[in-house]
């Protein structure tokens, strides 16, 4: 087990570092980005004198191998618009995002487990067709446009809730239903899979044979066994909804890393984006990694294959 | 994807419009809650590029100059009388009895240590353009200012009426930029009571602005500016009542908000222009646009009266000359006019030795749709312009390299009411200028640096009559903004954009 860890954290690391050189070079090769700050007016002069200011006249290289030494620190540097420490700007807007994708994992799981469960109880039947229905819904519909149609529902036309902001926690339950809705469908469609070959089970029929009433059999003995990959899953889809969080937190003004990640793209705040991109990729593998650990210590087959 | 989106949102618009019901929110406690997308990034005006940061460092902070927006005459803010003393030199004497928002007066201190603080290039102030003429500022008496600039500049008075605001010089110092952006004091008629980085400003009227201020006292008690960066949520918070004033609405959405009748929708002329450049000068990528019929075909095929009232919207003019006609020596008094005349243009064509017209690539970066209606125009006299659609920073860096020769422009001169902050950026040899005529060169040197505002006119009138004739670029049209309020909101728009909540009220 532990020598199945070790091996993926060590594929995790060699994801990351990769993920910084795209992260990096992205940012640099998509424009030249002293011109991009200098912004609109800007003379020749002030372009080179920004050039020359932040090193960006230096080998791509060098530039890079800084970039990761000061970042593996937890030194971003500087914000170019907001002009304070990226990591400072970076823990003032983590909260937010926490909450929301926290918030949006509990609506996806409390979703679609009860309709996984009630989709595999009556298969093929039209419950499992509209539990079906939901998840493609949920899988095509594009976020910034469930997030719309949930603002103008509730917000503008029965004025239930608010529509933007983060001031209260009801300011969070639409950005948590438009975001969660997303993950959903994945999470339904394991719950669905897992129950049926649960039920189908020995132990099972054998919970059955002994006069177990019906809830105890499906709640005590399948449920558990069931979920035990969704538990995998949602660590994975947690990673997926911080990324979505960008629009998300950015159609419902809510003032976390997604936004932030918009506020810098808008302003060419290259660090900023770098920081945040490379952040929230960081999560993403290190919830991947979890999650793969979490599942070849429930399932043995995974670390010995 | 964009026009996808824009149908969506349109339709999620309309039949949200039909259920609505009317809401206020500001009218019953006195405030204005208005929203803007974007983030300032500081809230020192000297440090801040974004439009609203002007807007809040009007309300903030004075200015030593007052410039009548609706005469567009310089008069007495915090100065009550000035006077040019040489060609470099300009006397202030300041009003007494002002008090800045921490209760600091305001005297020649404040205008001497403000001045030189931010003209000085260490200290990096963001918009240099608005303070790097300035050589110092001298402290005369304790009522009396003189400052002394780099070269002349008759601009100046246009800066000293708008981006330049004076700060309480003791409390500066001891703060710096970073100090002023937390806790911004001036002495304007609204003052900062809470600042929340990239959430919200607050700001409540100056009970102590002084009387004898043009802007009239404010009669809103509070205003509240909630940064909230998507267009459709502010528009669902303005249907609900959580906003009250919202700007930079898109024309189609500001046509269904005209519907709602708890709302008023406006739209107002801005500073900003449009117009095509087309490389002629030397170092060309594009050889065709060197021949004066070619550049003069295009001037007549496109139709701009059309373009206004389908794709530009209400409140825009068409221009005839590069610079917005409010602006300081901007005229259009014996430019040739190229009107509409497709027949004209392919004559042109035919004359220049394209008969059969040409591919050219035409660079745009904003109003796409209107860059497609001039591209549908080009086809129809047989130019076939291929768009190019990119980034700002990607297409000025094309045009400047010499890569682009065809461009779709706007220019917002930075809502400076003058020439100077316009027409010389594309054709006095700056790295804009594709042309480079020397014979406009000199007259926009001769305007730009001239204190003779009668000198300066001609200047700028011989200039932009050469560049037209010349047809050196095609001026297209300004641009419009639309505002959708509350409908008992009293609002007037001003060109310059900039909204005046210090005179607006409730009915």
């Amino acid at each position: 087990m532990l020598q199945y860890a070790l091996k993926r954290a060590v594929l995790a690391l060699l994801v990351a570092l990769t993920v910084s050189l795209v992260c990096f070079l992205l940012v640099n090769l998509s424009t030249d980005v002293a011109t991009a700050m200098a912004g609109e007016g800007a003379t020749a002069e002030t372009i080179d004198a920004i050039r020359t200011q932040y090193g960006f006249d230096r080998p791509l290289a060098v530039q890079y191998f800084e970039w990761l030494g000061r970042a593996t620190l937890g030194n971003f540097g500087d914000s170019l618009y907001f002009r304070t420490p990226v990591a400072a700007l970076v823990l003032q807007r983590m909260p937010t995002t926490m909450i929301l994708g926290a918030s949006a994992l509990g609506f996806a799981l409390a979703l679609s487990i009860p309709l996984g469960v009630i989709a595999a109880l009556k298969p093929n039947s039209w419950i499992d067709r509209l539990t079906l229905t939901i998840a493609v819904v949920g899988q095509a519909m594009p976020s910034f446009w469930f997030a719309l149609l949930l603002m103008y529902l509730f917000g503008v036309t029965l004025q239930l809730l608010p529509i933007s902001g983060g001031d209260t926690w009801l300011h969070f339950i639409l950005p948590a239903i438009a975001l969660g809705y997303y993950a959903a469908p994945a999470i339904m469609r394991l719950t669905r899979s897992g129950m049926l070959e649960v039920l189908e089970s020995d132990y099972i029929r054998t919970a059955r044979a002994k006069g177990l009433r019906n809830t105890s059999v499906l709640f005590k003995h399948a449920l558990r066994n069931a979920v035990a990959p969704v538990v995998a899953l949602a660590a994975v889809q947690l990673g997926f909804l911080l990324g979505g969080s960008v629009v998300i937190e950015t159609i419902f003004a809510l003032n976390g890393l997604g936004y932030l990640a918009w506020e810098a793209i808008s302003h060419n705040d290259f660090p900023v984006v770098q920081a945040v991109v490379l952040l929230i990729s960081l999560v993403y593998i290190v919830l991947t990694l979890l999650a793969d650990i979490a599942n070849a210590w429930l399932d043995p087959r995974i670390r010995i294959g | 994807m964009p026009g996808y989106r824009t149908l969506l949102k349109t339709t999620l618009l309309a039949a949200a419009v039909a259920f609505t019901l009317p809401a206020e929110a500001g009218k019953r406690d006195n405030s204005v809650k208005w929203a803007s997308n974007q983030v300032p990034e500081s809230l020192d005006a000297y440090f801040n590029n974004v439009r609203i940061g002007v807007i809040l460092a009007h309300h903030i902070w004075d200015t030593l100059i007052y410039r009548d927006p609706k005469t567009n005459e310089y008069k007495p803010s915090l100065a009550t009388a000035w006077r040019w003393i040489d060609d470099k030199t300009l006397e202030f004497d300041l009003r007494k009895g002002v008090k800045f928002h921490n209760g600091e007066a305001f005297d020649a201190d404040d205008v001497a240590y403000t001045l030189n603080f931010v003209s000085k290039p260490e200290n990096k102030s963001t918009t240099q353009q608005n303070v790097n003429w300035i050589a110092s500022a001298e402290k005369v008496e304790q009522f009396k200012v003189r400052i002394h600039l780099k070269k002349p500049f008759p601009a100046a008075l246009e800066y000293l009426a708008g981006p330049v605001v004076m700060y309480p010089g003791e409390y500066y110092a001891k703060v710096g930029p970073k100090g002023m952006s937390a806790n911004p004091v001036g002495s304007g008629p609204y003052m900062v009571v809470e600042a929340q980085p990239g959430r919200l400003v607050r700001l409540k009227r100056n009970p102590d602005y002084f009387k004898e201020s043009l802007k009239p006292q404010p009669k809103i008690e509070t205003l509240e500016l909630r940064l909230v960066p998507d267009q459709n949520t502010q528009t669902a918070e303005l249907m609900a009542g959580g906003l009250d004033w919202i700007f930079n609405v898109p024309p189609d959405q500001a046509q269904q908000l005209k519907t709602v009748p708890s709302l008023q929708v406006k739209s107002g002329e801005t500073m900003r222009i449009v117009f095509l450049t087309m490389a002629s000068g030397e170092k060309t990528p594009t050889p065709v646009l060197k021949d004066i019929r070619v550049r003069k075909a295009i001037s007549h095929a496109i139709n701009r009266e059309a373009m206004l009232k389908t794709v530009v919207g209400e409140s825009a003019r068409v221009i005839y000359t590069q610079c917005f006609p409010t602006q300081f020596g901007c005229t259009d008094e014996g430019a040739p006019r190229y009107n509409y005349d497709p027949a004209k243009a392919k004559a042109l064509l035919k004359e220049a030795g394209y008969p059969n017209g040409f591919e050219i690539d035409l660079y745009a970066y904003r109003e796409r749709p209107q860059t497609e209606a001039m591209i549908g125009y080009l086809r129809a006299v047989g130019i076939r312009a291929n768009l190019r659609f990119m980034q700002y920073a990607a297409m000025r860096d094309s045009i400047r390299e010499h890569k682009a020769g065809f461009a779709h422009q706007t220019w917002g001169s930075f809502s400076v009411n003058d020439v100077s902050a316009s027409t010389p950026v594309y054709f006095k040899f700056l790295a804009d200028d594709v042309t480079r005529d020397q014979e406009v060169r000199d007259l926009l040197d001769v305007g730009d640096t001239s204190v003779k505002a009668e000198v300066r006119k001609v200047a700028y009138k011989n200039a932009l009559k050469k560049i037209a004739e010349q047809a050196y670029s095609v001026p297209m049209y300004s641009l419009p903004v639309y505002y959708a309020y509350a409908k008992d909101l009293e609002f007037r728009p001003y060109p310059d954009e900039i909204p005046r909540f210090w005179e607006y009220r409730w009915k």
